[in-house]
């Protein structure tokens, strides 16, 4: 534990103080925040989960509607920004801002890329007559769904499901990226945070993480399954 | 970071030098958000008072030109006479604004801001900025909501439960922008919930000045604390409801339509698995309130400290598994139905014991029944009613008859006005001199007092007899049923109660105002309490104390042979008193 010396002087509250958490008040914060987005992805994922499973007809098989590899490789990137997040964390522990700073920027740009990425596949989606309300009248889709191909009964729901929660996700992590370029800029550009005070990047970075997480259960749930 | 902190942590009390908008605007003290909250939320108690009002006037006297009604639209009252389409507007936004607006903002967003960082011996919150943004999204909120009101179409339509798919489609309920700015306004509340309960859970954690362990923390913070884990987890389920039941409205998606494969009983799920745990944020904080003026008013420590807090604590994990109790008529399936019939029946026993305990308190104390502890005797006396009303519906068959009826609106209005509202009364008065510098007037206090315990009983306890007799509730005009027009009588009787019930209230009113200006000066601890916001002086300097005080006891020391006088501060240390252990220095 090399980097546990270099925490002290966050977990201390700057004025005496009954012992609490021994972890400073932004970490705990974000860490009950966190609890929160649980309860709020929950709600989304629990009503994806009842709708699905309680509906009357068939589901769309996986890969017909959504495109799997290319979001597969959105995941895989949004699992390397998770990553390169932990290299700018052990950089500032290590007090190394230039390492910190650089491996932050991929974060960043790891993200954007994931939400470019999502942008383009909304677009082609909604082209292809996907819609949150179902399929699109006189599209492509809705010949599949003449055909037989996709269940005419559940394509509303699967609409409405899909772009709810992966929308959600996807504020989030847009969220995510500009609250590390405002520190990006604020405070790694300007070397503010040093081995002793990185609570910013710990916090975000914890964020972070949540987010990613989130997405591969939500990659498993509506695009593999 | 933490020199920063440090910095603003160790600002001198006296020293403030902020412009009036960073003083009294955006203000980041925790004080100044509480009264923030307290202003508006009470301008909000009034909104949804009128509303009531004016759903009385129908019930009383259905069909005829209310007074004054004559300014309302066509739209709404053609001649001054309801209409049912507005009718369902009036029960729409009461509930809506009493329960989001109204109480719960002036539990948890007054006394919560206020109380928590004065009684655990802080100089503020963990995160000041966040709690002015929960503020602010809080009146962003309610403006939103208040401007349903005034659209084209009226306001929402489907009761404050707004159950689907009535709620959800457009053609269904004849609403159509007012129900979608419904769907804003909560998911607004519901991040406003979300940052100040974050703040305060933080707070009570981390920041609790030296000495001050978590069995010597008040009562009232010890409520507080479990609400805003309640909200914290309850709150974001409620906005991922409304985030849907918003996309159900504006851009076509099915979740909650079954003509389109959605489920209606979804709606109910979701809205009462965050509306059961909502139950005991409207009230936890009142008992937390209730039992530090109790114990203050009997001169006598709280009776069963201890049985206190874990009666909190399983009232509220007891919460979360109880929200089919509101859908026993749904078509639940009846096995679901009745280990949620048992799990409700459960509570009943935290909440006797908190009852119990409060009675112990009273018994052989020296009770000096000031303000604060008239309305807290009446809300243990009016929290047993209502819980008691509360196990009839409880059990399954029971509420088979009277579920949506005015037995339910009579049990309501007895936990929320005759509990939650009269801790309210009872902690506004207690806790002003600290937030104004002020006294309010303590005869026509005990006036509004009366008056409000007699006409609120008038108002509210014939319901038990409308509401056994069939009359449903949300109903326009119960004489169009044969069998409900032998109760007009008494829906008279209940209106004519409701208004002046409503009058009363002005009493308080202008005794808030009047004693913001004239009241008699406040001592700096009035009631002789022991809680840490005592030793600072009315009102409260911003930034609290220059150095945070020393706790060395729990805070309900009345009446103690070591203290010449019947109290003894959590503050003052006697000579067998020991100091604290310091959070120890890791590292170092």
């Amino acid at each position: 534990m090399t980097h546990a010396a270099a925490t002290v002087d966050q977990m201390l509250p700057p004025y005496p103080a009954e012992r609490g958490l021994d972890v400073y008040n932004k970490k705990l914060g974000m860490w009950v925040f966190l609890a929160s987005e649980v309860m709020f992805f929950a709600a989304l994922i629990g009503t994806y989960v009842i709708l699905r499973f309680g509906a009357t007809g068939e589901w769309a098989k996986p890969g017909i509607v959504l495109n799997i590899k290319i979001t597969a490789f959105n995941t895989f990137l949004l699992i390397c920004s998770s990553v390169s997040m932990v290299k700018a964390y052990a950089a500032i522990q290590d007090g190394d801002p230039k390492k910190m700073r650089f491996w932050l920027l991929m974060t960043i740009l790891g993200g954007a890329t994931f939400v470019g990425i999502q942008v383009y596949e909304y677009i082609h989606l909604v082209e292809h007559g996907f819609v949150p309300s179902g399929v699109r009248e006189g599209s492509e889709l809705a010949e599949l769904v003449a055909k037989g191909t996709l269940p005419a009964a559940t394509m509303g729901l699967y609409g409405s499901t899909f772009f709810t929660m992966t929308g959600f996700h996807g504020f989030h992590v847009t969220c995510g990226v500009i609250s590390m370029t405002y520190l990006y800029l604020t405070k790694a550009l300007p070397g503010k945070y040093s081995k002793q005070d990185y609570g910013g990047i710990e916090t975000v970075g914890l964020y972070w993480h949540f987010v990613d997480l989130v997405w591969i259960i939500l990659f498993t749930i509506v695009y593999l399954i | 970071m933490t020199t920063v902190a440090a910095t603003a942590h160790r600002t001198p009390a006296h020293h403030d030098d902020r412009s009036f908008i960073r003083k009294y605007i955006f203000s980041t003290d925790h004080k100044i958000i509480g009264i923030q909250f307290l202003f508006v939320s009470l301008f909000f108690l009034l909104v949804g008072g009128l509303l009531a009002m004016q759903m009385r006037w129908q019930l009383g006297f259905p069909g005829k030109p209310m007074p004054g009604g004559g300014i309302l639209p066509e739209t709404m009252a053609p001649g001054g006479v309801i209409l049912p389409e507005y009718y369902i507007q009036l029960v729409t936004m009461h509930g809506t604004f009493m329960v989001f607006f109204a109480i719960m903002p002036l539990l948890v967003g007054v006394f919560a801001n206020f109380l928590i960082p004065l009684k655990i011996g802080t100089h503020d919150m963990a995160f000041p900025r966040i709690n002015m943004w929960s503020f602010w999204s809080f009146f962003a909120a309610g403006l939103v909501m208040l401007s349903s009101l005034f659209v084209p179409d009226g306001a929402a339509r489907a009761g404050w439960t707004m159950y689907a798919p009535l709620s959800a489609r457009h053609d269904y309920s004849g609403a159509s922008f007012g129900q979608e700015l419904w769907s804003v306004s909560i998911i607004l509340v519901g991040l406003s919930s979300i940052l100040g309960s974050l703040n305060y859970i933080t707070t009570i954690i981390n920041n609790r000045a030296p000495g001050m362990t978590w069995f010597r923390l008040p009562l009232s913070v010890w409520s507080l604390f479990i609400t805003a884990i309640l909200g914290l987890l309850a709150l974001p389920v409620l906005s991922g409801a409304a985030i849907m039941l918003l996309f159900d409205q504006i851009i076509g998606t099915h979740f909650f339509d079954p003509a389109a494969g959605g489920q209606a009983l979804l709606w109910q799920h979701l809205f009462w698995f965050f509306g059961h745990p909502e139950v005991y944020i409207l009230i936890l904080p009142a008992m937390g309130m209730v039992s530090d003026i109790i114990s203050n008013g009997s001169r006598k420590p709280i009776f069963g400290y201890h049985s206190m807090v874990f009666a909190i604590v399983a009232i509220a994990f007891l919460g979360w598994i109880v929200w089919g109790h509101h859908m026993f008529v749904s078509g639940m399936n009846p096995t679901l139905g009745s280990s949620f019939m048992v799990s409700t029946l459960v509570i009943a026993v935290p909440s006797a014991v908190k009852v119990f305990n409060w009675m112990g308190t009273m018994w052989r104390g020296n009770i000096r029944f000031h303000v604060p502890m008239l309305h807290a005797v009446a809300f243990v006396a009016m929290f047993a009613i209502g819980g008691l009303s509360g196990i009839f519906m409880a059990a399954t068959p029971v509420d088979m008859q009277i579920h949506d009826t005015y037995f339910i609106v009579a049990h309501l209005h007895y936990v929320l006005f005759g509990g939650s509202l009269f801790a309210l009364f009872g902690a506004i008065v207690y806790w002003y001199p600290k937030m104004f510098g002020r006294m309010m007037s303590e005869p026509w206090g005990k006036v509004h007092f009366w008056l409000t315990f007699i006409f609120y009983n008038c108002t509210f306890f014939p319901m038990h007899i409308t509401g056994m007799a069939g009359e449903m509730r949300r109903l326009y005009d119960p004489n169009q049923y044969t069998f409900l027009q032998p109760y007009q009588p008494m829906r008279v009787f209940i209106s004519i109660s409701a208004f002046l019930l409503f009058a009363t209230q002005l009493i308080f009113f202008v005794n808030f105002w009047w004693s913001l200006f004239k009241g008699k000066k406040a001592s700096q601890n009035p009631w002789h309490d022991n809680g840490l916001e005592w030793s600072l002086p009315s009102p409260a300097p911003h930034g609290n104390w220059e150095t945070v005080p020393t706790v060395y006891r729990g805070p309900y020391e009345f009446s103690s042979p070591q203290a010449a006088e019947d109290y003894l501060p959590q503050y003052i240390k006697l000579p067998t008193d020991r100091e604290p252990a310091r959070a120890p220095v890791a590292g170092h």
